[in-house]
């Protein structure tokens, strides 16, 4: 529990968060681990988890009939992994594969919404962590759309 | 570079040397004077005016390296009528060239510092030169970041130099691309993403970056989170040029010239004109 509670202290999404808060996400945590090349999560399937990535990277994509995946994202040590926990009807966005053996903390995302329903303070901050995780994401996907580099860019 | 017969608004004759195509819509060539021996020093930032005779003038940075003076080099996307005509060309064709111009990137004021670089798409073209200076002059500079971001992987220019800038230069390179195809085993997303977790201290970092203007907004953004100030941070600018020496307004950015205030500005000095409303 030590070492899970120092792990997420020191996780950037968490950073300046209080002990007290950090202590109600390590009882709804534990430590995985997933080798290179593993599916960590499907698209559509319950999005019963998400992971604080520790070590390694991980390729989000979706996949597009007739054109097989497309890789959209990569996320490395220090970022997030799957918010659709936090919102009806739970189901994962994307699919999410290691590219390299990942570390990660996973935490029960219903355990989770519980302690978040019932201490507001405590919900409010999770809250506030993840929207700013779907807006550098909404961002990111807008520079993207953009294609700033093509020709008319 | 000297401007020959002292004049700037005289295109020189250079002869093409060399072609390389880097990708499917983007060339290099290596150019030397078709007649008298000229001196071909710049630093890294500035660009030459080239001549396709018969069709137009445009601007293009000088890519190459400034520490070797063997000839100039042009590294050019086809966008549009003249770098179309560009492309057409073949070794031995003649260009017009004028220059050099232009502000350049501040590698001197970057010695005894981290240096972030920051590059996308064709926007790594002018920075090259940086790499190229700092490469020669390694032990100068603390450490040195590369984030460059493409539209797709075969869009990657220069990808065995790359190669060798982390390799054996010790310059922290990182590429992503916007949209990964065929076997691309590496990053995906907007090259904005990498400053966040870039190795350097915001203290003492200088930050250069150079690629379409809505990429430069974010970078710039990215790298004041990370406690960056403006007056460490440069950008290179690009508007239509005419005459390339500040006479005939066509380049005007605000109060500035592109041609010979930039196309390299101090970011605070510019900041009012980078502002615009959120995407
Ligand atoms: C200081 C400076 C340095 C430059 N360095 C380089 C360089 O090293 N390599 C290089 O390839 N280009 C560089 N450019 C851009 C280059 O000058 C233009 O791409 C060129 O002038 C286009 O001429 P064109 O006649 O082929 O296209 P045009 O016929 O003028 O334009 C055709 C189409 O392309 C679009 N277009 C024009 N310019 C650009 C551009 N810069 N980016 C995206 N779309 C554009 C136009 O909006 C139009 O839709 C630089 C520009 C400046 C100001
Ligand atoms: S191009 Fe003429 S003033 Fe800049």
């Amino acid at each position: 529990m030590e070492t899970l509670e120092r792990f997420l202290a020191e996780h950037k999404f968490l950073e300046n968060m209080k002990p007290e808060f950090i202590e109600q996400i390590v009882g709804c945590a534990s430590n995985v681990h997933f080798p290179a090349g593993e599916v960590i999560c499907r698209e559509g399937r319950d999005a019963d988890k998400f992971y604080f990535i520790r070590e390694g990277k991980v390729a989000l994509d979706i996949h597009m009939p007739q054109k097989g995946s497309i890789s959209i994202m990569t996320l490395e040590k220090d970022s997030v992994l799957g918010w659709s926990w936090l919102f009806p009807p739970y189901r994962w966005q994307f699919n999410a594969r290691a590219k390299t053996d990942i570390h990660a903390i996973a935490v029960e995302g219903a355990c989770l919404r519980a302690k978040c329903f019932n201490d507001h303070e405590f919900g409010y901050d999770i809250l506030q962590r993840f929207s700013q995780i779907l807006a550098e994401r909404l961002q990111s996907t807008r520079l993207q759309l953009m294609d700033v580099y093509s020709a008319n860019g | 570079m000297s401007n020959l017969n002292g004049n700037p608004m005289l295109p020189q004759s250079f002869r093409i040397e060399r072609i390389k195509n880097e990708t499917d819509d983007t060339f290099t060539v290596e150019l030397q004077p078709s007649k008298n021996v000229m001196d071909l020093s710049f630093h890294a930032g500035q660009f030459n005016m080239l001549y396709i005779y018969g069709v137009g003038e445009i601007p293009i940075s000088i890519s190459g390296d400034p520490c070797s003076q063997d000839s100039l080099v042009h590294t050019t996307r086809v966008v549009g009528t003249v770098t179309k005509a560009m492309r057409k060309l073949r070794v031995g064709d003649l260009v017009g060239v004028r220059g050099p111009f232009g502000n350049p990137w501040p590698v001197e004021e970057a010695k005894g510092k981290d240096v972030v670089l920051i590059a996308g798409g064709i926007g790594l073209a002018p920075i090259r030169p940086v790499v190229n200076y700092i490469i020669a002059n390694r032990h100068a500079f603390k450490n040195v970041v590369m984030l460059y971001g493409t539209r797709t992987p075969k869009d990657i220019l220069y990808p065995r130099e790359i190669k060798l800038w982390e390799k054996k230069h010790r310059i922290h390179t990182f590429v992503t691309v916007d949209r990964a195809i065929g076997n691309w085993d590496g990053n995906v997303g907007v090259v904005t993403k990498l400053v966040a977790r870039a190795p350097f201290d915001p203290q003492n970092a200088l930050a250069m970056a150079c690629g379409p203007e809505v990429m430069m907004r974010f970078t710039v953004r990215e790298l004041q989170k990370r406690g960056i100030v403006d007056e460490n941070i440069y950008v290179s600018t690009e508007r239509n040029m005419k005459c390339g020496i500040g006479h005939c307004g066509h380049c005007q950015f605000g109060s500035e010239f592109v041609c010979k205030d930039g196309p390299v500005f101090r970011y605070d000095k510019i900041a009012h004109l980078f502002d615009v409303w959120e995407v």
